[in-house]
């Protein structure tokens, strides 16, 4: 197993952790976005969504491929060791750890929010 | 390895192993209590010590909850029977106006910021905030703000356009001052808000205790951490959106006026922007207190802390994507209203995450009653009823039917009175004692809780009533025979009934309290370092500053408080007569620096008033005395940075106790200034995008944008000025490399062309509007293009400033070769410019011939 000095923290980011939710901001903006600007300048008159599904959908797979790949490497710094949580010792064992576990479970929300999103270009096919 | 063999291993630093000497401990206690003494006769007003410029901070934001709170009493008297005549229309709009404003901007907001200002460094175990003087500044500006904004409904001056303001009945029907005072005001006590948000998220991450690692942190501060950084992105949306709808009124910038080009849908964009996230910003600091309050009474640690990290933060996130739900009835497309529903709905995860860990962990404890828990327990019932109806109203079709009615003022009151007023009432009667030593009664305490809570849900539940029956928002009166006179005498019963409530912990907490005997010390028994201080306390914050293992040290760590008290840990002393606290590593809290904090003055009280002349008399459109009130203001602040700031120490190093030296100077990413200046620009950074937003924004909803008659800015002044400003950003680099390797000279030379260079680039991107003819009343397109060459000339102007600042604390040696905080920071300000200036001339001069 690795000791301690393997986890300095200039290897950890707080950055890691917000990686998910920022996807899906980016993914939240970009189908607001494209839908609006579709909607306002290119739609036409039958009001179709055409390609803005497609595009939502292709949105959503990217943002879940990434929010997936966070978050797995989240839960495995949680899993780091044999550290169980509340992951509240001073070490940096277990700073690794909960920095992995939030990681994780931000990814987890991230995904589902994601998935909302995505929901609404199933059920709406029209820019009414 | 397990959990417990590491918490072992863990005790890294020890304090002193034997009780340092009486005497040295009375000689330390001395000298540390005679640094951090309070100023006294008129000179209490210069004081910038955290716990009492929170203190000022606190009692301002409560006085204007209670007038506020009167005003909305008003409002019940009137609506208590049909046709009523207690108010006129006319005041009836100033009254709903001022009522959700103050609430908003000069009670909410600035509870939040003052509760962290006088608690957060003691949670932290730090002397004070990084930037103590920015906090007096804070406090200034908004209490000067506060005073003229609710006074002018005294003089029949008041604003009258609703808390939200949206033109064009502000831009166009609503002529006197009332819209400017808001939007001035506000903008000036937003401006506040976003210098305390720098002090709150560079005191979370660079002033912990030695030890306290990013998963030790106490809840509250991950809380104000996320709040804090939540500001940097949703106040400059509505300074944007307040510049442009002040253009218009002042200038007749056409920005909200469809008749020529511009669009009246994009304020409402940019309002709310702000204006859902503030919700958040708002709920999740009060909600803070209560994940401080829980585990002391359940006596145990929290269950689920980094679920709760993950609900404070999940929640910052996902609360921008919120903001079309208060536009559900604007016609936009049904997908964008599907899409703001789906957030609408997501952010509920979050919220209920964390109302769970709090049930969990009072049901894996054991529950101590007490006055603090009662007004806990009220607030999460009276949240989880507004979360509720959230949920009904989030969804688009629902809220169709209850956009604008009572359901919506029943639903919103639910939220922010159980999110934020029961939970700031509990940390009244909780934190109470570390303000004066003493408890606030237990006997009153219940008294009015019974009054608020019963009052409050006689008040806003028939509002349910009322609105989904039909009745209107802010109309001043109804006719009779339509079903609402019976539910609205209810509501104008139970809101005097909470205002008695109200009024009985104002009593409790005003009343004098010399008979009241001190707490005892830690009175609720709580583990965290807050806690740490004598009934009544010093001034100095803590005696030592602590090494931290655990997430309750109190609790947690053995003979901990003895520790301190005897000045075993780091800083026992101040030794060289100065204000100093400790800078710490932002995920290990490893020490690196030796901080000396700046001292009592008058300078941010003098700041403030002169900035907020700038922001007054322009208000009466007295452009030339508001301009020379900016330029004094500049003149302070620079005085204020001149004497107060990246002062050179007397020595390298100090010794600051345990075998520990640590430098007193460091520049560069490493110096809280740097990060200071970072966090500030990127709330700088987002205000600008908003603009570059809005122009995007008028070439979605035109089919010629920019219009084909556009005749400017053209194609080579905006070029040349972003040459210009690059140049210039470069020479500054330069200049900071040469000051760095002592080559005055060449220093020297880089930073005069700097300078010129930031000017003439400034004059260029002007050029470009001005030579082509651009006329900013003709159209919006003009308007959006002079609006964005003005934002980045003025970047400009600020840089060439702060060149001429490093040059003159260069010769005036100030500045030297290893210290160099100014020349970082003044870097770091132009990688922003450079990053504005390309940007600007990217859509002012490109977009059109992409086009």
């Amino acid at each position: 197993m690795k000791d301690m000095k393997s986890l300095p923290e200039k290897e950890e980011s707080l950055w890691l952790v917000i990686v998910s939710p920022t996807i899906w901001a980016v993914h939240f903006l970009l189908c607001y976005l494209t839908a609006a600007i579709w909607c306002a300048k290119w739609a036409g008159p039958s009001r179709t969504l055409g390609f803005v599904r497609w595009a939502i959908a292709i949105y959503t797979v990217a943002a879940l491929i990434g929010i997936a790949l966070n978050g797995w490497a989240g839960f495995r710094r949680h899993r780091f060791g044999h550290g169980k949580l509340p992951h509240d010792a001073d070490t940096p064992e277990d700073r690794h750890r909960f920095l992995g576990f939030s990681t994780f479970l931000l990814s987890a929300l991230s995904a589902v929010a994601t998935l909302y999103a995505a929901m609404v270009a199933i059920f709406i096919w029209n820019c009414d | 390895m397990t959990g417990d063999s590491e918490r072992a291993e863990s005790a890294d630093v020890k304090p002193l192993a034997h009780e340092p000497a009486e005497a040295v401990r009375r000689g330390q206690e001395e000298r540390l209590r005679k640094v951090w003494v309070t100023p006294s006769g008129w000179h209490y007003w210069s004081a910038v010590n955290n716990t009492i410029v929170g203190v000022w901070y606190t009692a301002a934001a409560f006085l204007f909850f209670l007038f506020g709170g009167v005003l909305a009493l008003l409002m019940r008297v009137q609506l208590a029977v049909p046709e009523n005549t207690f108010l006129s229309a006319e005041t009836y709009n100033q009254v709903f106006t001022v009522h959700g404003s103050v609430m908003m901007f000069l009670f909410a907001i600035p509870v939040f910021e003052s509760i962290a200002v006088i608690f957060l460094p003691q949670m932290l175990g730090a002397r004070d905030l990084p930037f103590p003087r920015l906090s007096a500044f804070g406090f200034w500006c908004f209490i000067l703000g506060g005073v003229f904004l609710s006074g002018s409904i005294l003089f029949d001056a008041a604003p009258r356009g609703g808390w939200f303001m949206y033109p064009p009945l502000t831009s166009k029907y609503q002529p006197g001052t009332g819209a400017d005072m808001w939007l001035l005001g506000f903008s000036f006590i937003e401006i506040a808000a976003i210098a305390a948000a720098v002090e709150l998220i560079v005191g979370t991450l660079k002033c912990r205790p030695p030890g306290m690692r990013i998963n030790l942190i106490p809840l509250y501060c991950w809380y104000v951490l996320v709040a804090a950084a939540m500001v940097l992105f949703a106040f400059p949306p509505l300074i944007a959106g307040s510049m442009l709808l002040e253009l218009e009124r002042a200038f007749d910038w056409p920005f909200f006026d469809a008749g020529r080009g511009g669009d009246p849908l994009l304020w409402q964009h940019l309002f709310w922007l702000f204006g859902h996230p503030e919700v958040y910003i708002i709920f999740l600091p009060s909600i803070a207190i209560i994940a401080m309050i829980i585990p002391t009474f359940a006596g145990r640690p929290i269950v689920g802390y980094t679920w709760i990290v993950l609900a404070a933060v999940g929640t910052g996130f996902i609360s921008f994507g919120l903001w079309v739900h208060h536009m559900f009835t604007t016609g936009l497309p049904g997908i964008s209203l599907g899409l703001f529903s789906a957030a609408s709905e997501a952010v509920a995860i979050p919220t209920g995450v964390q109302i769970f860990c709090f049930l969990a962990t009072l049901a894996a404890g054991r529950l101590v009653r007490s006055v603090p828990m009662l007004f806990t327990a009220g607030a999460l019932a009276i949240f989880v009823l507004g979360g509720l109806t959230g949920v009904m109203v989030a969804l688009a079709t629902f809220d169709f039917q209850a956009h604008d009615t009572f359901f919506v003022v029943a639903h919103l009151h639910y939220v922010l009175i159980g999110g934020a007023v029961f939970p700031i009432v509990a940390g009244c009667y909780y934190f109470f004692p570390l303000i004066n030593g003493k408890k606030l009664s237990d006997r009153l305490g219940k008294i009015a809780f019974w009054f608020m809570f019963v009052g409050f849900n006689i008040a806003f539940l028939p509002m349910h009533f009322t609105g989904l029956r039909g009745m209107p928002r802010r109309v001043f009166t109804y006719p009779e025979g339509l079903g609402f006179e019976t539910l609205n005498m209810i509501s104008t019963v139970g809101a005097f009934i909470l205002g008695i409530g109200i009024a009985i912990v104002t009593w409790d907490i005003v009343r004098p309290k010399k008979r009241v005997p001190y707490a005892e010390r830690n009175p609720w028994n709580a583990g965290t370092l807050e806690w740490l201080p004598n009934m009544p306390s010093e001034n100095w914050g803590v005696r030592s500053i602590p090494e931290i293992d655990s997430r309750y040290p109190l609790w947690q760590q053995p003979n901990f408080v003895r520790d301190v008290d005897q000045g075993r840990f780091y800083l026992p002393d101040a030794e060289e007569g100065k204000r100093e606290t400790l800078v710490t590593t932002a995920i290990d809290s490893r020490p690196v620096q030796c901080l000396r904090l700046p001292g009592p003055s008058f300078i941010p009280a003098v700041a403030a008033l002169t900035m907020g002349g700038f922001f007054i008399l322009g208000t009466f459109y007295l452009w030339i005395p508001a301009l020379i009130s900016l330029v004094v203001a500049i003149g302070v602040i620079w005085y204020w940075l001149w004497i107060g700031t990246a002062v050179l120490p007397e020595k390298e190093e100090k010794d600051v106790g345990l075998g520990l030296k640590l430098p007193l100077y460091l520049s560069g990413p490493a110096s809280v200034g740097w990060w200071a200046m970072f966090i500030m620009m990127l709330a700088v950074l987002t205000a600008f995008v908003c603009l570059i937003f809005s122009y995007f924004f008028y070439w979605t909803i035109h089919d010629d944008f920019p219009p084909e008659s556009a005749t400017g800015p053209g194609v080579f002044w905006p070029c040349l000025a972003g040459g210009l400003l690059l140049a210039s950003w470069g020479m500054t680099l330069l200049a900071r490399r040469w000051n760095r390797a002592n080559k005055t000279g060449a220093f020297y030379v880089a930073l005069l062309l700097a300078l010129g260079l930031a000017l003439a680039g400034g004059a260029a991107i002007l050029a470009g509007p001005w030579l082509t003819g651009l006329n900013p009343k003709s159209h919006v397109y003009p308007a959006i293009v002079w609006l964005l060459a003005i934002w980045t000339a003025l970047h400009a102007a600020v840089g060439a400033l702060m060149h001429a600042y490093c040059l003159a604390s260069r010769l005036a040696g100030r500045m030297s070769a290893r210290h160099d905080i100014d020349m970082w920071n003044v870097t770091l300000f132009w990688h922003f410019v450079a990053l504005t200036a390309g940007i600007t001339v990217a859509v002012i001069a490109g977009f059109p011939l992409v086009k």
